[in-house]
């Protein structure tokens, strides 16, 4: 799923500098705990969380995250968003809250793991 | 590849402006000299964990690392409350993190648990009110 659709079908708006639209997104991994996303995230995910310090740049960037989503309209302060323009991570936010961002994604395909898992 | 690397990062303790900087920079390094991805994946995170307590929970530390054909070492040293039961820390979700850690994220106890999943070799040795030192091996030849 490109990151285009992600913004589209979560009505986001796009606050990072590097706007990869056009990134292929094939997982998504949602968390409010760094450690469960250094954990359990697979490379090349989307991360969808609350939370906006500089350390979800840092850790996104350990776990190679693709893209990140701040859920329920949270924003990072500039510092952090110039943190992840450096890294070329593209940061999205959405109005929805995680229920309904994950929700939403989930119902047009996007999965954590690969689908034989389930 | 066939190189070898060494150097040092200084961290400073509550410093949450740089923090994860130090492995930031250990992952460069390692993508620059050729690593294999999953490789350099498991080192950022162990190292990332590891540099993440350091600032959390100790005054001020050092991380070394060192890279060769064979394996990536590093070694994270620092001045500190030190760890009482190295044991219990181990532990997955035992954590002393104070409130403010856990609104940033962190403090969930999975740090030491995943810097044992994701490494070869780990020791952890502390002295209570003096510090900790923990060593990582990971090979460079092998599937964990
Ligand atoms: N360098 C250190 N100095 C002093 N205490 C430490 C150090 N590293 C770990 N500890 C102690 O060990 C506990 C467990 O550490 P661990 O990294 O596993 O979890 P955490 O840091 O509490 O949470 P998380 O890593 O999931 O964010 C810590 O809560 C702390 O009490
Ligand atoms: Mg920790």
């Amino acid at each position: 799923m490109k990151l285009e659709e992600i913004k589209e079908i979560l009505g986001a708006v796009i606050i990072s500098k590097s706007d990869g639209l056009d990134i292929n997104i094939m997982r998504a991994y949602c968390a409010d705990l760094m450690s469960d996303v250094l954990a359990f995230s697979i490379t090349n995910s989307l991360l969808i969380t609350h939370l906006t310090n500089a350390q979800v740049i840092r850790t996104s960037e350990v776990a190679d995250i693709k893209a990140i989503v701040f859920v329920q309209g949270k924003r990072p302060d500039i510092e952090t968003i110039a943190l992840a323009d450096g890294k070329r991570i593209p940061l999205l936010v959405t109005d929805f809250s995680m229920f309904d961002t994950c929700g939403r994604l989930y119902e047009k395909g996007l999965r954590s793991q690969s689908d034989t898992d389930f | 590849m066939s190189n070898s690397a060494d150097g040092i990062f200084f961290l400073t303790g509550k410093d949450f402006t740089n923090a994860g900087a130090a492995s930031s920079n250990l992952k460069g390094i390692l993508e620059n000299m050729g690593v294999r991805p999953e490789i350099i994946r498991r080192a950022a995170i162990a190292a990332f964990e590891a540099e993440m307590n350091v600032i959390i929970y100790a005054v001020a530390g050092m991380m070394h690392y060192f890279i060769n054909d064979e394996m990536i070492k590093v070694i994270l040293q620092d001045m500190g409350p030190g760890i009482e039961s190295i044991e219990l820390a181990m532990k997955e979700g035992y954590s002393t993190a104070p409130d403010y850690i856990r609104e940033m994220g962190f403090g969930s106890g999975m740090g030491l648990p995943n810097i044992k999943k994701s490494t070869d070799e780990l020791k952890v040795n502390s002295i209570v009110g003096e510090g900790t030192t923990l060593e990582f091996i990971i090979y460079l030849n092998k599937t964990a």
